[in-house]
């Protein structure tokens, strides 16, 4: 793998990093052990799948890593879990600029009932990226090129985001995502309110975003899992079972539970 | 799996008949019937409603359209400089004012023709009300207009309005030393004239209130005024204080057993009656505080108690309605908690939160009830305020208190003020709303 972004030049190349590092993860809400002992190693400039059925807690693993739980008042988080060795759950850590480096991409695209251009530009403006007008412009148009979505609307920047179809609105909360130059992406069944088409597009997309960043991505289409990602976690109530390479998940699973899942016999 | 699910399902019966879907079964016609009989009763609700909101409308009409009009005689008086000063060095001078008035109505009178009317002094007076005064307080302003031609509008009296517009007979006025029937027989003949003609009273829209024994001079005027400054007092409170509550709670609070009794509360402090604020507010802003009574400053206080909970629980409700995928939206992208709340969902939540605020201060605007308890019932409202300061501190009225003012006095002439102070009122009411609308329907577009 060779590493063509000049923001990670301190990434060796041919190898690839521990970007984000879970250990013995609990998360309760109230008095529900929603998630039990999660330790898991994500790697950088790849696509790391969450599988597993409704209600496994794929996604609130997922949300633990921004933080996005702390916005529910009955969430209880123990563990560990590094973003570049750096302790997320430290009390000296800004959830806000946390989020800015971990973007997310949530299972109903979200857009802003603002301009296409307002949605992308708000992140870099909030965060202060861009010193003027010209800057803000390029960031955008950056933005919207790496989701895949500039050719579509660069004739229509002031048309409103929620006047999209579906699956480019997905594009443009993508593209809105990576405007704040995160260093990792989770998306929350990011295809599963799009159809068929729109979803081959997301895909292609991630496809690309795994040369920048550490894609992680939930789905309960296990045809998607095994078409975009190279690593595969299967979560079943709670608890982490199985994590490997995704070609020897779905040919060669080591638990039974896995085997059962993938095939279709429990779910 | 499938196999097993099969052979729990119940065998169809092989020699069951297939229904015909052309003819209804009883049970489809009973229930087609329950459902016309429902739009029925709807339908007949709604008339009830409509049918008293019109004769409402009507009454009010009837009633209070008077009120916006006089009887006036419309008088072109050549008043010399001899004249005046002749008048002026009497002892009488409102008399001979007067004397001079008649003497020109009959002028007129005799110029047009209608000279077999005979108008006397006394006559005049009963029916002009006190036309002297009028003319003279002119003269001595108008000094300058001596010798030259004016055109006087003279109102009646109230009375001679309430003959006229049939709220009067001739049998009420047999022991009356205010109105002769012989003096009607005069402005009869003054209507068939020409001269009593029946014009427009601006005063009573923007005039001051009057005495009690003086129903034709009283206007909603100085009461508008009080009405607009406790508005003022109550927007500039209330919209703040109601939203910032607002937002706190709905999204920054946690949920515990505190906010959810401050809760509880709020919703229990929209129910209190009204009156009940109106002694807090006697009790807080003027015994205790020392605010002085009657004061717009203290009505808009305690009106903005009262408005307050009506405007945190529609702007909740306005932030709840906005979807939670914008705030997970917002704070995905990295912006923070205050970030999203004024960026994203406030905007949003806007056109709910004015309309709450405009329907708030139009319930504020129409009550009475606390008002009677701060004063500001039953003060006369002879002057208006000359400046914002004035218009807060010195005593006033308000237009739902002048209006229950004027229907608490004797005189059944105030009864056609009262009804004419309420349409002023509903057309206030009616353009607030209306201005919410507006508002909605604007912000709404910005999708």
């Amino acid at each position: 793998m060779y590493d063509a972004d000049h923001n990670r030049t301190e990434n060796r190349v041919g190898q690839t990093d521990i970007k984000i590092s879970a250990k013995d993860v609990q998360v309760y809400y109230g008095t529900n052990h929603a998630i039990k002992d999660v330790s898991v190693d994500i790697q950088d400039k790849t696509v790391t799948a969450f599988i597993g059925p409704s209600g496994c807690g794929k996604s609130t693993f997922l949300r633990c890593i921004n933080r996005m739980n702390d916005t529910i008042d009955i969430a209880r988080m123990e563990g560990l879990i590094e973003i570049d060795g750096e302790n997320i759950y430290d009390k000296r850590v800004d959830p806000v600029q946390l989020r800015a480096k971990v973007g997310m991409v949530f299972q109903k695209p979200n857009p802003f009932p603002k301009s296409i251009y307002d949605n992308v530009a708000y992140g870099p403006k909030i965060h202060g990226l861009a010193k003027n007008k010209a800057e803000l412009d390029e960031i955008v148009e950056t933005a919207l090129r790496r989701g895949a979505i500039w050719d579509e609307v660069k004739d229509r920047l002031d048309a409103p985001g929620t006047g999209l179809s579906g699956g480019q609105q997905q594009r443009l909360c993508i593209a809105r995502a990576v405007a704040t130059e995160p260093e990792v992406l989770l998306m929350d069944e990011p295809c599963s309110a799009l159809d068929p088409i729109a979803t081959s597009q997301v895909e292609e997309l991630i496809d690309e975003l795994k040369q920048n960043y550490s894609v992680v991505i939930v789905t309960h289409s296990m045809q998607q899992a095994a078409r975009v990602s190279q690593k595969t976690a299967f979560f079943h109530l709670g608890n982490l079972v199985e994590y490997d390479d995704t070609e020897k998940i779905f040919t060669n699973p080591q638990d039974s539970r896995t085997e059962s899942y993938i095939t279709g016999r429990i779910g | 799996m499938t196999d097993a699910t099969a052979g729990a399902t119940p065998a169809v019966d092989p020699g069951r008949k297939s229904k015909s879907i052309i003819t209804t079964d009883d049970n489809t016609r009973r229930r087609n019937r329950a459902e016309k009989r429902f739009q029925y009763y709807g339908i007949a609700a709604i008339g009830v409603g409509v049918f008293f909101l019109l004769a409402l409308t009507f009454s009010i009409l009837r009633s209070g359209l008077p009120a916006f009009t006089e009887t006036a005689v419309s008088l072109e008086i050549n008043l010399s400089q001899e004249q005046f000063d002749e008048a002026e060095s009497k002892l009488l001078k409102t008399g001979a004012y007067e004397q001079l008035f008649v003497q020109a109505l009959q002028q007129q009178l005799n110029a047009e023709g209608e000279g077999d009317v005979e108008v006397e002094e006394d006559a005049v007076g009963r029916i002009m009300g006190n036309v002297g005064s009028e003319i003279r307080e002119f003269y001595l302003a108008n000094q300058d207009q001596l010798g030259e031609p004016v055109t006087f509008n003279v109102p009646a009296s109230s009375r001679v309005d309430r003959y006229l517009n049939g709220g009067l007979s001739r049998e009420s006025l047999a022991e009356s030393k205010f109105l002769t029937p012989e003096d009607l027989d005069i402005v009869d003949r003054l209507v068939e004239a020409g001269t009593l003609t029946n014009v427009i009273d601006w005063d009573f829209i923007t005039g001051t209130d009057s005495g009690v024994d003086n129903p034709g001079g009283a206007g909603l005027g100085a009461s508008v005024i009080g009405s607009f400054f406790m508005m003022l007092v109550v927007l500039v409170l209330s919209l703040p204080i109601g939203v910032a509550a607002s937002i706190y709670l709905e999204e920054f609070a946690p949920q515990n057993k505190l906010t959810d009794f401050i809760e509880v509360n709020i919703s229990n402090l929209a129910a209190v009656p009204s009156i009940v604020y109106g002694i807090l507010g006697l009790a807080v802003f003027i015994q205790f505080a020392g605010l002085p009574q009657s004061a717009p400053l203290v009505g808009g206080l305690v009106l903005t108690l009262m408005t307050l909970p009506t405007i945190i629980i529609s702007t909740r409700a306005s932030l709840k309605s906005v979807p939670p995928s914008i705030r997970s939206a917002a704070l995905g992208v990295g912006a923070s908690k205050m970030q999203s709340v004024f960026h994203h969902v406030l905007p949003l939540a806007m056109p709910g939160i004015l309309t709450g605020t405009i329907i708030g201060l139009a319930q504020a605007l129409g009550e009475t009830a606390p008002l009677l308890l701060i004063g500001m019932v039953g003060y006369v409202a002879r002057g208006y305020p000359d400046g914002i300061v004035s218009g807060l501190m010195d005593p006033n009225s308000a237009m739902p208190a002048q209006i229950y003012t004027w229907a608490a006095r004797s005189d059944p002439a105030f009864y056609e003020k009262a009804w004419g102070g309420i349409i002023i009122l509903l057309v206030f009411l009616l353009a607030m709303n209306a201005l919410a609308i507006i508002l909605r329907r604007k912000f709404e577009r910005r999708w």
